[in-house]
């Protein structure tokens, strides 16, 4: 159902390095999970509403008054690389 | 070889940032301008565990935008996931509407003050709230070898407003870029400052081109990094030229090829072949589960469209109709913004008659804006002082060259009206004196005098220039006809 091509494309959507064997095990796995939930198709839902969120719950609203951001330093801590303005990340151009 | 008659198709997408204090899901600020990564928090980062929470305002303003686009607003709108890897977006995704957005199926009505295409309506699909991505700077020139990426902006909230292909031209889709921009500026929903990056343009473009076989149509080309509304109209010419030559020598049509993106390079004034997003068109979008839906009330709608004030296109008929103002002055007026507009009415409030008044602020009033660089706010001279000295002009006490040097002074030296014409000396000039004054000057010049008697009637001018330097508080309305009048008599 989930063939290696497929697999192969996820994991590059994902950044994910995958090798042969992994991609041959997540191709039966996905294809299973992929099959699990297939199982809600037997369902008939022509009377019910689409769900955009599990939750009752609707216009969880906050006011548009500022609050403190983190200091910087917090904020580029646990960053791989960063010259005390900013990250530092492989070129972008 | 014969040109093929083509036109040109054109739809936009245009991204404005929202005039909020705060992000679109953080409470973080969004002044702009602050240094580097000190307007982030755990939620603009995606640190695991953080709830985002949508900006009443930022949803407001949205739809503000999009009932003055005569949009639907539809009851229900969500937010969904767009899931993609690049260095400025740290979550991973980007939160936007991808089914339900918060407004749809609307247009906008454009028209040119020239004539030069017909006034139409511009589709728009559809208006939706999004969070913009950090910014990501590379200094080539120094050859660094990392590039450095500043957070502030992640979260801001953007409206991506998208049109039909409705366009017909590079000068259309600039005069829709115009209209737009000012209807949001009105509103005041966005600044619109395309060097703060508070409006940015992308544009989807192809040529309908007639041939023996039918018509057929080129490969949509998106158009990238444009800065600037002149550079979106030269790009656009420059695109619509560069598919026909392609068109001749390939002979591609639309579906021949994978959609292509174009960067504009404004040096060189070509459009050129972008690196493609590896997979860029997998989004993967899916509902955020960290925010539920909007469903609107018919009370909650009504109130927001309480808000709406007068697009540019009503304020330009009002100037039209009521001041009785030329379209071409009106538009003027219009474009300068809701803050000129308010001056405006400010200045016609206090009994000045519109033609004038339309005169002084297009002529003197936006010169000496752009002479200090600054906006109608900031300018010293109040509307109620410019009108002040505007009747004073009507009622002939002031004529229109003392006028402008009182407004220098005024502007200037921050005096008011009357201490202004003190320091320029200007008082009324009483009738004996001005007939002393050119009864001088009909003895001193008695050739100009048998040049008027002679049909000559221009020889007068000579004296009224004379007359000025003597006493420059001489009216030379007053000064030429009382001139005249002792010539005839004596």
């Amino acid at each position: 159902m989930i063939d290696s091509a497929t697999v192969e494309k996820i994991a590059r959507l994902a950044r994910l390095e995958l090798s042969e064997a992994e991609v041959e095990r997540f191709a039966g796995e996905l294809g299973r999970i992929l099959a699990y939930v297939e199982q809600l198709g037997e369902l008939n839902t022509d009377d019910v509403e689409p769900l955009a969120h599990p939750l009752d719950l609707t216009n969880a609203l906050d006011d548009d008054m500022p609050s403190p951001s983190l200091p910087r330093e917090e904020v580029l801590k646990n960053a791989p690389a960063h010259d005390g303005d900013c990250f530092l990340v492989p070129p972008v151009l | 070889m014969n040109m093929a008659s083509f036109r040109t198709v054109i739809g936009l997408e245009v991204h404005v940032q929202l005039k909020t204090r705060t992000k679109l899901f953080c409470r973080c600020s969004t002044r702009f301008g602050a240094p580097p990564n000190t307007q982030v928090c755990p939620v603009c980062t995606g640190m695991p565990g953080a709830l985002p929470k949508l900006n009443r305002r930022a949803l407001e303003l949205a739809v503000l935008a999009g009932m003055a686009l005569h949009c639907e607003i539809p009851r229900f709108t969500k937010w969904d996931r767009k899931n993609y890897f690049y260095p400025d977006l740290p979550k991973g995704y980007q939160i936007s509407q991808y089914d339900l957005p918060v407004s749809q199926n609307g247009y906008l009505e454009i028209g040119d003050d020239q004539g030069r295409f017909a006034s139409k309506r511009v589709g728009i699909i559809r208006a939706h709230l999004e969070e913009d991505a950090g910014k990501s700077m590379h200094d080539e020139a120094a050859g660094v070898a990392e590039s450095r990426i500043d957070l502030n902006r992640t979260g801001t909230p953007l409206l991506e407003i998208v049109s039909r292909p409705d366009m017909a031209s590079a000068r259309e889709a600039k005069a829709y870029l115009t209209e737009l921009k000012l209807l949001l500026e009105y509103l005041g929903v966005s600044d619109c400052n395309m060097q703060e990056g508070s409006l940015r343009v992308d544009a989807n473009v192809n040529l309908h081109i007639d041939t023996d076989s039918g018509t057929i149509a080129t490969p949509i080309v998106e158009v990238k990094n444009m800065n600037s509304f002149r550079a979106v109209e030269r790009a656009l010419e420059f695109e619509a030229r560069r598919q026909y030559d392609q068109w001749r020598q390939t002979g591609e049509r639309l579906g021949d090829v994978p959609k292509q993106t174009r960067g504009w390079d404004d040096q060189r004034e070509v459009t050129v072949p972008q690196r493609e997003k590896e997979e860029s068109s997998d989004y993967r979008y899916f509902p955020d589960p960290d925010l539920v839906p909007v469903v609107w009330s018919d009370a909650e709608l009504a109130a927001i469209r309480q808000r709406l004030g007068a697009s540019p296109r009503e304020v330009r008929s009002r100037l039209i109709q009521e001041a009785g103002l030329s379209a071409y002055d009106a538009g003027v007026l219009v474009q300068q913004g809701p803050a000129m507009i308010a001056y405006w009415d400010a200045v016609i409030a206090e009994g000045v008659s519109p033609k004038r008044a339309a005169n002084w602020l297009q002529q003197d009033i936006l010169r000496l804006l752009k002479e200090r660089s600054e906006s109608i706010d900031e300018f010293p001279v109040s509307a109620e002082q410019l009108a002040e000295l505007l009747r004073q002009v009507e009622s002939g006490k002031l004529n229109t060259t003392r006028g402008r040097e009182v407004l220098t002074v005024m502007v200037e030296e921050g005096r008011d009206l009357v201490s202004s014409m003190e320091s320029l000396g200007i008082r009324e000039v009483d009738a004996s004196e001005l007939e002393t004054l050119c009864r001088e000057l009909l003895q001193k010049n008695p050739s100009v005098v048998e040049d008027v008697r002679a049909g000559k009637v221009k020889a007068i001018g000579a004296l009224i220039g004379q007359a000025r330097k003597l006493n420059p508080n001489a009216d030379p309305g007053a000064v030429r006809n009382l001139l005249m009048e002792m010539v005839n008599r004596s």
